[in-house]
């Protein structure tokens, strides 16, 4: 629940990304027979050369399949160079972008959904992209198509809590709102890179800039945590308030595939997720009305922990004391939590306020065994 | 600059200094006791070395880290405390191991003024490995002094119950006390004594940090003005009720006093410990605000000493050999003189806290009182049983935290370690 955090920069905007990769001075006459054609169907996506000259680049896509598509150029870690979504079936498009040396992906998504259809793609000449090991890529990959995969699942779920809202039915909804809650926790450090994003879902009344009105500029989950617990009452406002927090959430799943994700960036976001326990969770600060706590802190570490497992296998290689180390403790902290879920199966937890002093402290130790090695794992993957 | 060079700069420093301290012309009046050694010449001189000038003079020094007994016990107090517990929280007897094996890397170099890894050259995406508030301090004379507590003897733990010491006793709930879980045990302590506060705390710091995941910090103690002396040619501190206490408190030098009082020896029953010790820890508070309104007369008479010099009553100065019969019964100096409890001597490092207020809006400030003896049983608990039962002064303070710890012997040289007698 903060704004901006430094280690995961979002490219803002397609426009960031592409400025991102400019810098090769050879330029290719964009248009015509140096154009890369894309010819995409329900089952295919073929592309007319898979090497051209870096440098300013000209797609040009036909879709000539029975669905909508969308088309994705692709750095190796998945991070998006460029895409054009919503080529209707039988419609043209182009797509142009600098491009640097470097080998990428062309994908086409039938349908606009799963992962599409992919094929490899070299730009030539000088220049090229940072070196980085096929390792430490599909780590990258895997963890962006996580988070993305996040986004989509928290969306459905965020429309059960938004329709409960809107259908005034208090009950209804303070059982949906945990719940629509997990996938947003979960990949926090990636959410928060939209800095525009997180103080519009996930701020509390206290985290409002001064100036801020909190009738009129307190929006998302809290405000209406407020309403469903505190105030026990849904009024036109809080309805409103839930379609804008879908609003925002859409906005969310559409960005995250373009955050910037490096090795140590998911690194040190798993070690953010612990921070987020230790300074929100254990505090009892986060959920203080629902006091719903526990799933955000189960929800933070299981992110951690996915963003760990992807980076294991560096890190085995470099550290494997560390690696012995923060497996040891992911498990306690996990047998620790698993005290307070009424069942394995669901993310009921008990309410924080029942909690004691004793096993808020035990649960806090817990977490500064987890966090001070995994504050380490970022060097792991490194050195 | 090398450390002897920075001592020799200070001590420079402290010979020149033109005007004695407001606390030592106000302590001494040119009494003309013996002179601290590092005190030397000058106008500085004819004052008698009070603890200022020593503390200058010595300030950037490094206090060895190896020897027979750990250093932190009866070496000269330093100005500044912060005293932590720990929770062990790993089962596993290796891993506590090998623990102690770093702390004990980790306190060998900051004892000597360095710090424990990286501060700034390290990678920019991890964070440094010392977290880097000493760096460019001296070394101020830290000490870093590790206890174990009675429940790392536990039955079923580390496989130490056979070695618990039988002097290692769970203190008794004295008459009066009034303790707070959250301020009393531990499993291991460890006190770090400094001139400088920083230097102090970064070295809690660093151990805690080393130990996350192993140990858990129970609760620490910030600690300011010394209250006791291991040094009587330095005046004796005043404690927060501006008194002197602490005066017959035995010598760092009096090595026939600490073999009889202080250091375990071989034949006192647990030979893993012989040159070691044993701490009692009391967080006393005070009851600030009444002690203040009570009369002058009133005070002096609870403590059995004139508030200005410190003398005992019936005599003139500080140090003069105390009359008990002239005092009050009740007294506090009376009672808990060596003379009222058959001999039990302990000697003090105790130091005074303030942690800001409490929510009633009076100072959370006492003495953190830390008493190492020879044996517990013959040493603390004679004469606080003493003291809980008749003590006029228990009206204005209050026991709140306690806790009991076995201090092993000193780290011999580079390849020994924190706790090797024990676990061998």
């Amino acid at each position: 629940m903060r704004p901006a955090r430094l280690t995961v920069i979002a490219a803002a905007s397609v426009a960031a990304a592409l400025t991102a990769v400019t810098g090769c001075a050879q330029k290719s006459d964009a248009g015509g027979s140096d154009a890369i054609k894309v010819v995409a169907s329900d089952s295919a996506c073929d592309v007319s050369k898979t090497e051209f000259p870096s440098g300013k680049v000209q797609i040009d896509v036909e879709n000539k399949g029975s669905k909508v598509t969308e088309v994705y150029v692709l750095f190796p870690d998945a991070r998006i160079v460029t895409e054009r979504e919503n080529i209707g079936p039988g419609t043209k498009a182009s797509i142009t972008a600098e491009i640097k040396a470097g080998d990428y992906k062309i994908v086409c998504k039938p349908g606009m959904k799963g992962d599409g259809i992919a094929k490899d793609v070299k730009a030539t000449g000088k220049g090229g992209e940072e070196k980085r090991s096929p390792e430490m890529d599909a780590a990258v990959a895997a963890y962006r198509a996580y988070v993305v995969q996040q986004a989509e699942e928290t969306l459905p779920k965020a429309q059960a809590f938004a329709d409960a809202v809107k259908a005034g039915d208090v009950e209804a909804a303070k059982k949906a709102y945990a719940p629509s809650r997990i996938g947003w926790e979960r990949t926090e450090p990636v959410a928060e890179s939209f800095g525009d994003i997180d103080p519009k879902v996930d701020v509390r009344e206290d985290g409002l800039e001064a100036g801020q009105d909190p009738a009129k500029d307190w929006t998302g989950w809290h405000r209406l945590e407020k309403a469903l617990w505190a105030d026990n009452k849904i009024g036109d406002w809080e309805k409103e308030l839930a379609d804008l927090l879908i609003t925002d959430l859409t906005d969310w799943q559409k960005k995250v595939g373009q955050a910037e994700i490096t090795p140590t960036s998911i690194a040190n976001g798993a070690k953010e997720l612990l921070d987020e326990v230790a300074t929100g969770k254990v505090t009892g600060e986060e959920e203080r009305y629902s006091r719903t706590d526990l799933v955000d802190f189960k929800a933070n570490v299981e992110g951690a922990q996915k963003a760990y497992e992807l980076l294991k296998p560096i890190a085995s290689k470099n550290d494997p004391e560390l690696v012995k180390q923060l497996d040891t403790q992911f498990a306690a902290l996990n047998t620790l939590l698993d005290k307070y879920r009424v069942d394995q199966a669901t993310y009921e937890f008990t309410s924080y306020d029942k909690v004691g002093e004793q096993e808020r402290k035990e649960l806090s130790d817990g977490v500064n065994a987890l966090a001070e090695p995994l504050s380490k794992l970022a060097a792991a993957v490194t050195k | 600059m090398s450390e002897s060079d920075a001592a020799a700069q200070q001590s420079q420093e402290a010979g020149g200094a033109s005007a004695p301290s407001r606390r030592a012309v106000l302590g001494w009046g040119g009494a003309g006791f013996a002179l601290g050694a590092a005190a030397a010449g000058g106008a500085a001189a004819a004052f008698g070395g009070g603890s200022d000038m020593v503390s200058a003079a010595s300030a950037g020094a490094a206090v060895p880290f190896h020897g027979e007994h750990q250093a932190g016990i009866a070496s000269a107090v330093q100005d500044r405390l912060h005293f932590a517990a720990f929770d062990v929280k790993t089962k596993d007897r290796a891993e506590l191991v090998k623990l102690l094996k770093e702390w004990t890397a980790a306190a060998r170099l900051m004892t000597a003024g360095l710090p424990v890894g990286d501060v700034h050259e390290g990678l920019p995406e991890a964070p440094p490995t010392d977290t880097g508030e000493a760096l460019g301090l001296k070394a101020s004379r830290l000490t870093l002094t590790i206890g174990f507590g009675p429940g790392l003897f536990a039955k079923d733990r580390f496989g130490l119950e056979g070695k618990r010491p039988e002097a290692l006793v769970d203190l008794e709930l004295f008459p009066g006390d009034n303790l707070d879980p959250a301020r009393s045990g531990g499993d291991l302590c460890v006190q770090a004594c400094a001139d400088d506060p920083q230097v102090a705390v970064h070295a809690i710091r660093q151990l805690a940090r080393i130990g996350f995941g192993r140990t858990a910090m129970r609760w620490s103690q910030l600690g300011f003005g010394k209250t006791s002396s291991t040094t009587p040619d330095e005046q004796t501190p005043r404690n927060m009720m501006g008194f002197k206490d602490g005066t017959r408190n035995i010598s760092g030098t009096d090595k026939a006093a600490l073999d009889q009082h202080v250091w375990v020896g071989a034949g006192d029953g647990s030979d893993w410990l012989t040159g070691g010790s044993y701490l009692v820890a009391r967080r006393i508070r005070m009851n600030i605000e009444t002690w203040d309104r009570t009369p002058l007369q009133e005070q002096e008479d609870i403590f059995g000493r004139d508030k200005g010099e410190g003398a005992p009553v019936g005599k003139s100065k500080e140090r003069d050999e105390p009359f008990l019969k002239a005092m009050k019964p009740e007294a506090h100096v009376r009672l808990a003189h060596p003379d009222t409890n058959n001999g039990a001597t302990i000697l003090r490092r105790g130091y005074s806290f303030t942690d800001g207020t409490d929510g009633l809006g009076r100072l959370d400030a006492g003495l953190f009182f830390l008493a190492y003896q020879r044996d517990i049983r013959k040493g603390f608990i004679p004469i606080q049983r003493n003291l809980a039962r008749s003590d006029v002064l228990n009206e204005y303070i209050q026991h709140v935290g306690s806790a009991v710890f076995a201090v092993p012997p000193g780290v011999r040289d580079k390849d020994d370690w924190w706790g090797r007698t024990l676990f061998a």
